[in-house]
């Protein structure tokens, strides 16, 4: 089948649409940053949009190589101190949805950025946990975008650098977490949801062109499916447009050097 | 009373060798001519706290100054590593390190426990997350009035302080804008701290009363470094040298080349080598 759009500008697209108009959002670098500015360019102009360096309501007009940026700041509402932002704005719960991304995902959306292999002698060491283990319990719901890999998607994560649905069931709660934790992954194949009981991770969404078998292969574990999945709309003329203005704003500007 | 030092002197009075130091500067205003300084003066058995190591503490830990780090990210924004760190670490080069790792939210609030003077700080924290396990300074504490379960880490309580900050006064009055991360918290947590600034000027104009700023008998010494925070930036005078982080990647991947870059841009030049970075937005 002939595609005029990538498999990661469906991901984008796909993680864009997820967010509403009267969110708040706590925004990580990557893939977040990305799906996060194009609700913003699109659908969502109100969005809140926060990084964890402290800038509260930023309309970046490029994407930003680090949550510490210049544009973040210049373009931000405010800009408030590393403890405030964490003790009033994300633990204060005035967050409604954390994007997140990782290394590897499990069925039950626990995340690992800390290491492969054991934590004492890594197989291979990631820069770290940044701020998910607090964002993923803090904010009211968890959106989570990857790239759909099966060294990703696997049985069980090397670390638990961030809580999703912990062993299934009712384990998140038991944590003494009341936040909802992670309602939707994207991906570059598919969307997926908990289980409203057992909270494992199940295909809602596949898009355009993709078939069960390529979500099966690209998953380290028994994948399931819902009772209908639906195929997701392909990306529209218009959000094509702004995702490719946006990138290419970015790219020029990161090209440069200061 | 802020002494105004050369950067030298400053970091020949403030810093010792086996000294708990952090270097803050969230992405922005990283005192990198002062870990330059640090590098030359050959400090060693450092105990290195830093939110995110970044290339600063790279190169010092490429250059046998540190013992520990601790920290919560330990990459190189949106490029990938940070070599030094991680051959230290795991392969032991130049020498052993230890790491003490914690979230962001867990440091924020370490710092800002230190600068209000607490021995720990408490937060809704690293609920189901596997840190714990491997990091002992993590502990939980029960709220005596709700019973509520919360984390606990120490306070923490640094030996020095090393920030960069656009401006001070004759007076050593610090000025700090844009994103400012933990700078504060690391001075008021610390028994000594050196400034770098971009510039100093008789009276900090406009006065702006809610603006964030360190009174100079805050702060140990105050040293003007214009153009200190590259690669860094420096909001209101010059961007992230973007470029300069992705090109550190190869640089720092080879330890050879490394120590040839450090020999260059280090070893045989002084802090004045950071003029050429400095301008001022218009």
């Amino acid at each position: 089948m002939s595609m005029n759009y990538t498999p990661a500008e469906m991901m984008t697209i796909a993680a864009a649409r997820a967010l509403a108009n009267n969110d708040v959002c706590f925004v990580g670098i990557g893939a977040p940053s990305a799906a996060c500015n194009l609700a913003r360019l699109t659908h969502a102009p109100d969005i809140v949009l926060i990084y964890e360096s402290g800038t509260i309501e930023t309309k970046p007009n490029i994407l930003p190589l680090s949550i510490g940026d210049g544009e973040l700041c210049e373009t931000a509402l405010v800009t408030v101190s590393v403890p405030e932002m964490f003790r009033y704005w994300l633990q204060g719960g005035r967050v409604t949805t954390g994007f997140l991304g990782g290394a590897q995902i499990d069925k039950f959306a626990n995340l690992n950025t800390t290491v492969v292999g054991p934590y004492e002698k890594p197989e291979v060491r990631l820069p770290g946990g940044g701020g998910a283990p607090e964002i993923a319990t803090s904010c009211g719901q968890i959106f989570i975008t990857m790239s759909h890999k099966k060294r990703a998607f696997v049985e069980k994560i090397d670390f638990v650098t961030s809580l999703g649905h912990g062993k299934g069931g009712d384990d998140r709660a038991k944590h003494g977490v009341t936040t909802a934790g992670p309602t939707k992954v994207l991906t570059d194949l598919c969307v997926m949801e908990p289980d409203a009981k057992s909270k494992e991770l199940t295909v809602v969404s596949l898009h355009p062109g993709v078939t069960r078998e390529k979500v099966i292969e690209s998953t380290g574990w028994r994948i399931k499916f819902a009772d209908k999945v639906a195929v997701t709309p392909a990306p529209t003329a218009q959000e094509l447009k702004v995702l490719r203005e946006l990138q290419a704003r970015t790219k020029a500007a990161h090209g440069e050097a200061a | 009373m802020a002494a105004i030092l050369s950067l030298a002197q400053a970091v020949e009075d403030n810093l010792k060798d086996g000294d708990i130091v952090a270097m803050e500067g969230f992405t922005h205003l990283i005192p990198f001519a002062a870990g330059h300084e640090v590098i030359r003066q050959g400090r060693k058995r450092l105990n290195l706290i830093r939110m995110t190591p970044d290339l600063i503490y790279d190169q010092m830990i490429g250059m046998g100054c540190a013992e520990k780090v601790v920290f919560f990210w330990g990459g190189n924004p949106g490029v990938g590593s940070l070599p030094r760190f991680r051959d230290a670490h795991e392969n032991g080069w130049p020498n052993k390190i230890t790491i003490e790792e914690h979230s962001h939210a867990a440091m924020a609030n370490a710092f800002d426990a230190g600068a209000a003077g607490l021995p720990f700080a408490v937060f809704r924290g690293y609920r189901g997350a596997e840190l714990k396990r491997v990091n002992p300074n993590i502990k939980d504490i029960t709220c005596p009035f709700t019973g509520e379960k919360l984390a606990a880490v120490p306070a923490l309580k640094l030996d020095v302080a090393i920030v960069h900050a656009q401006k001070a006064d004759i007076r050593g009055n610090v000025l700090f804008e844009g994103i400012v991360g933990v700078q504060k918290q690391a001075v008021l947590a610390a028994k000594r701290s050196i400034v770098t600034v971009e510039e100093i000027v008789d009276t900090l104009e406009p006065h702006l009363p809610n603006a964030v700023i360190l009174p100079g008998w805050t702060v140990s010494a105050v040293v003007h470094v214009p153009g200190g925070a590259h690669p860094s930036y420096a909001h209101g005078y010059y961007k992230r040298d973007n470029a300069f982080y992705k090109k550190w990647d190869a640089i720092s991947r080879d330890r050879d080349s490394f120590r040839v870059w450090i020999g260059e841009h280090v070893l045989r030049k002084d802090p004045d080598a950071f003029a050429v970075h400095a301008k001022k937005a218009a």
